[in-house]
């Protein structure tokens, strides 16, 4: 089994001059759009960037024949999470440029680089030098090397049916999740993530000047109550809304 | 015949540790996540490169999870950080110490 497997991942054959060519561009773009990403100062080029990394794994995957996964790639990376990520940025109106020469944490750079260097050297030489193990193949169904969206759906909905419908359950509770921590909190209400996280925010508005509470301009009565057993500082944001 | 899987796994490592790299230097959480989701996006592409290597189809079912597991991740997340937004102004994760001693 191990033989079989061995001869499937080396491949002798020798790949076609267009195969090539769509790999070395997909894949400068991928590498490109990576870089990008970390090193983009602009959140929003960030995630554009993204975008562009997304594209290319999608070229790669139509490459490897998963054209289901390309299109779901597309439409839910691109068309959904990237979107939500540029909500976020525009609703939260931090599309502002961040310094991002300096170092906020002594040798911390060096130290990262380094450990991930090792890291993916390690991985590299893995690749090179062990043999994939693989388990036990053909559990899911064979996937003839040929566009398989019928043996796909097979699949999921037999053998992985299960998983599938967990995955239904781990969305609904995202979505709950998501509209608990992102509702206005009902005035009186203390127990809150906001008025657990806002513990602290008298302080930092005497420091800074403004109350940061007031940057989407909600909830001001929640801001007025400080914590109990936390000396109430003086806020000029606070005393207005109190 | 196509590429060697070589290349795409080591197209997919190298891809992954920008991601890594990514999440340990930025301090923008938003650009945290999106780090997050290049990484995700690197072990997808290895699935789809084991899957059509070993000729399972396994691999590919994997991606789809994958996929709907970012999504939900995404969605709780940013949910996590406009409630941080509304109460500190900030999206630096070393703004965020409520929790030191």
């Amino acid at each position: 089994m191990t033989a079989v497997v061995m001869n499937l991942v080396v491949q002798g054959t020798r790949p076609t001059i267009p195969d090539v060519g769509v790999f070395a561009v997909a894949a400068a773009i991928i590498l490109a759009g990576a870089i990008g990403v970390v090193v983009a100062r602009n959140p929003v080029h960030s995630a554009l960037m993204l975008v562009m990394t997304l594209f290319g794994v999608a070229v790669m995957f139509v490459l490897q024949q998963a054209n289901f996964l390309a299109a779901v790639q597309v439409i839910v990376y691109a068309g959904a999470i990237v979107v939500l990520f540029l909500f976020v940025i525009m609703f939260l109106g931090v599309d502002r440029e961040e310094d991002i020469a300096k170092e906020q944490l002594r040798g911390q750079r060096p130290l990262a680089v380094a450990l991930v260097a090792l890291g993916t050297t390690g991985l590299l030489l893995l690749g090179e030098v062990s043999k994939w193990t693989a388990g036990q193949p053909y559990v899911a169904g064979t996937d003839t090397g040929a566009p398989n969206v019928n043996l796909l759906g097979k699949s999921l909905y037999t053998t992985y049916l299960f998983p599938f419908e967990a995955t239904s359950a781990l969305l609904v509770i995202a979505v709950v999740g998501a509209v608990v921590l992102a509702r206005r909190p009902p005035p009186g209400d203390r127990m809150t993530t906001e008025t657990v996280l806002g513990a602290e925010v008298p302080n930092d508005a005497a420091a800074s000047g403004d109350a940061p509470a007031d940057v989407l301009g909600d909830a001001p009565e929640v801001e007025a109550e400080p914590a109990p057993g936390e000396t109430p500082s003086v806020s000029p944001g606070a005393e207005v809304d109190a | 015949m196509s590429i060697s899987a070589s290349w795409y796994l080591a197209l997919s490592a190298v891809v992954f540790a920008i991601g890594a790299l990514g999440v340990l230097v930025r301090r923008n959480v938003l650009i945290m996540f999106m780090c997050v989701e290049l990484m995700l996006n690197a072990a997808n592409l290895s699935f789809v490169t084991f899957a059509r290597t070993l000729h399972d189809i396994g691999g590919q079912v994997l991606v789809f999870f994958v996929l709907v597991v970012a999504a939900a991740e995404v969605v709780v997340g940013l949910g996590i950080v406009v409630a941080i937004f509304r109460r500190r102004a900030s999206t630096n994760a070393d703004d965020l110490h409520l929790m030191k001693g």
